[in-house]
């Protein structure tokens, strides 16, 4: 029995996969109970398992999918991926054939539950409370919504992962960041997440995994708190964690690959005991008051350069802030809203869940986008987008004037043929507005789906409370 | 996979006086189709260090004279930050550097360099302002004793975690390390009380 004092959230997983403890002279052994891999940070992982005769250890808890470099342009073979070139069609057929090779399942072409690869494990079911879910992906830390601890590695650690089931770790630090009040109408989790690194700084949850806790995360559906948790890394942090409650289970009940019958009720009996122990304590805390934010949009080039959407622009002498001005062509004293929008993208893992769509839809529904802008809409799964086409939301988007697009990381970060002109403005759900992100010279402004709608509507960066009040929605 | 081990490093620096300096920058994603992890070094800052008809930017730092053969990268504040791509590490390296200064080293970018002998030493903000207002200084690194010296006689400390130092300094391959646990990890499968 172990005979540790109170532990965290994070403490109560990590201690659970430990196959060794960490040493002074040594880092831990941690187990992987999920491993989610795709096309474009795997391939020299298997290489490198070929050379070594090395079969992958466990299939059972390994998952592929293809999303970073596909086209989201409606694809049913291998044929039509040419349309992104020659490499990225070649990096897609490797895929299939490590996968096939190996013995690995992977959701291709064919399937309905392709899409982007931290969409997958949510939707089916696979991410549950207390797992260790890795990928090589910054955003694994989306999955952290479910009380699990997931997070990215790089390509070595996938090679570590798929011939052992474990990786070489060490204990990362705590961060708790407390989040208070409701949120106002108009204002969503993506304005929270924003504000949040905005207060934290980029580097602010460097070697830390974060716990977001507090009345205004609780409220939150699972939708947002993956929002939340998603943008972890934009802060720098390891990981972020939201303890596991009655709506996480909600969400995961029934769920394919969650457990079923009698092996749910000993799951849930099992989650319940992981959240915090009261007395636990963190290395760091920070609290956020929500109760005041207003939707918030990037003005630079990193996602910690953030104001509220109706506030001028600070000003700060830095040569990296000037540098990230004079990229984004913006001045400081200004608010962002005068600026004119090329293109507007609603996707990507931070973004693109149903109730994503249907919140911009809200907006778009009987209105048109603005002359001179395209919208790109899009899921970043196929099964969400059925579900969002038996609601007639892609008419909705189509009716406005935008594109609705198949499930891939597309825009996100341009890998696939999908990119942003240089010199472009384009208000984008993704995550990061870093320089050249969504194509040479493009000028991203990270926001909201509401924001983007608003924005895609008026040919401008909008605030969405002016067109909530004019429709009365929510 | 065999790793180089690296003991020393003596060169002159090159700087890079922005902070913030992200994955994308370093490697842009246009470069990741690849399925090999060599030549990645021509796409280093491609979008800083070249120009739109692909000639060198004459403004670019790595594009001076003095930068040519320097094995040392001094760069601003939180560097490697953003997406977990290895490439970044890979690209460093195959362009020709060794070790990256900085006073702030993100996450995942420091552990993908520790695994492929890319050296990250995070100093203290006074002497990252040193070596960024210094270009071309000239630095020696000891991996054995973890040091920085500085040619103005200053030899500090820099913080690495002691199983990844022995790991560059042996050339030892951590995959190699992780299965020689293979018993370990087959008694915890076994003795779990749940199962994934
Ligand atoms: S949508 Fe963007 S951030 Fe998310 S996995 Fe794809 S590329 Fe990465």
């Amino acid at each position: 029995m172990r005979t540790e004092g109170p532990r965290t959230l994070f403490e109560k997983v990590w201690s659970e996969h430990l196959v060794q403890p960490e040493t002074a002279d040594t880092p831990a052994v941690l187990y992987v109970d999920l491993h989610l891999i795709h096309e474009v940070t795997t391939p020299q992982a298997f290489s490198l398992l070929r050379s070594l005769d090395l079969p992958v250890r466990r299939p059972d808890l390994t998952l592929g999918t293809m999303d970073h470099s596909t086209p989201t342009t409606p694809v049913t073979s291998l044929r039509d991926i040419a349309v992104v070139g020659e490499n990225a069609a070649r990096q897609v057929a490797q895929m299939e054939e490590n996968c096939r090779d190996f013995g690995l399942e992977l959701l291709g072409f064919d399937r309905r539950e392709r899409g982007i690869v931290h969409i997958i494990g949510p939707e089916l079911g696979i991410t549950q409370p207390g797992k260790t879910v890795v990928c090589g992906d910054s955003h694994t830390s989306t999955h952290g919504a479910f009380g699990a601890l997931a997070f990215g590695i790089g390509t070595t650690e996938v090679g570590h992962v798929l011939a052992t089931q474990c990786l070489l770790q060490r204990k990362p630090r705590t961060l708790l960041i407390d989040i208070e009040g409701r949120l106002q109408p108009g204002v969503s989790a993506k304005d929270v997440i924003l504000a949040t690194i905005g207060q934290i700084g980029v580097g602010g949850g460097t070697g830390h995994v974060i716990e977001y806790r507090g009345q205004t995360i609780s409220a939150m559906d699972m939708d947002q708190r993956m929002t939340v948790c998603n943008m972890s890394i934009e802060a720098g942090a390891r990981a972020g964690m939201i303890a596991p409650d009655d709506t996480t289970f909600d969400y995961l009940h029934g769920r394919s690959r969650a457990p079923q019958g009698p092996d749910w009720d000993r799951a849930v009996e099992r989650w319940r005991r992981l959240p915090g122990d009261p007395e636990a304590t963190f290395d760091r805390e920070v609290s956020i008051n929500a109760r005041d934010l207003r939707p918030m949009v990037t003005f630079g080039t990193n996602p910690g350069m953030v104001v509220a959407v109706d506030e001028p622009i600070p000003d700060r002498t830095d040569a990296s802030f000037r540098k990230a001005l004079d990229y984004m062509q913006l001045r400081p004293g200004k608010p962002l809203s005068d600026s004119p929008v090329n293109v507007v993208f609603l996707g990507s893992c931070t973004n693109s869940r149903l109730s994503d769509l249907q919140q911009a839809a809200s907006i778009l529904r009987g209105r048109r986008i603005a002359d001179g802008v395209r919208m790109l809409g899009g899921t970043r799964l196929q099964q969400i987008k059925a579900e969002a086409e038996a609601l007639g939301l892609h008419d909705v988007f189509k009716a406005a004037g935008a594109e609705w697009r198949e499930s891939g990381c597309s825009m996100c970060l341009g890998m696939n043929g999908d990119t942003v002109p240089a010199g472009q403005l384009s208000v984008s759900t993704s995550n990061r507005n870093f320089e050249g992100r969504q194509g040479k010279g493009a000028r991203t402004v990270l926001a909201s789906p509401l924001t983007a709608a608003a924005s895609a509507v008026s040919g401008r960066v909008a605030d969405p409370r002016r067109y909530l009040q004019d429709t009365g929605t929510e | 996979m065999t790793v180089e081990a690296v003991r020393q490093i003596n060169s002159r620096t090159v700087v890079l006086p922005v902070s913030d300096i992200d994955t994308d920058q370093i490697i842009p994603a246009r470069f990741l189709t690849t399925t090999s992890r060599d030549g990645l070094g021509a796409g280093l800052f491609a979008d800083w260090r070249l120009l739109e008809d692909g000639s060198p930017n004459p403004d670019f730092p790595l594009n001076a004279e003095s930068a040519r053969g320097c094995e040392v990268l001094v760069a601003g504040r939180n560097f490697g930050c953003g997406s977990s791509r290895e490439h970044a590490a890979w690209a460093l390296l195959d362009y020709g550097f060794k070790a990256v200064i900085s006073s702030e080293i993100a996450d995942i970018f420091r552990s993908n360099a520790l695994k492929n002998g890319l050296l990250p030493i995070v100093v203290e903000p006074s002497i990252l302002d040193y070596l960024l207002a210094n270009p071309g200084t000239g630095v020696t690194v000891d991996v054995a004793a973890s040091t920085l010296a500085l040619p103005d006689g200053r030899t500090l400390d820099y913080p690495i975690d002691s199983f990844a130092r022995f790991c560059l300094l042996e050339g030892i391959d951590q995959l190699g390390f992780l299965r020689q646990h293979e018993a370990d990890i087959r008694k915890f499968e076994e003795n779990r009380p749940w199962t994934p």
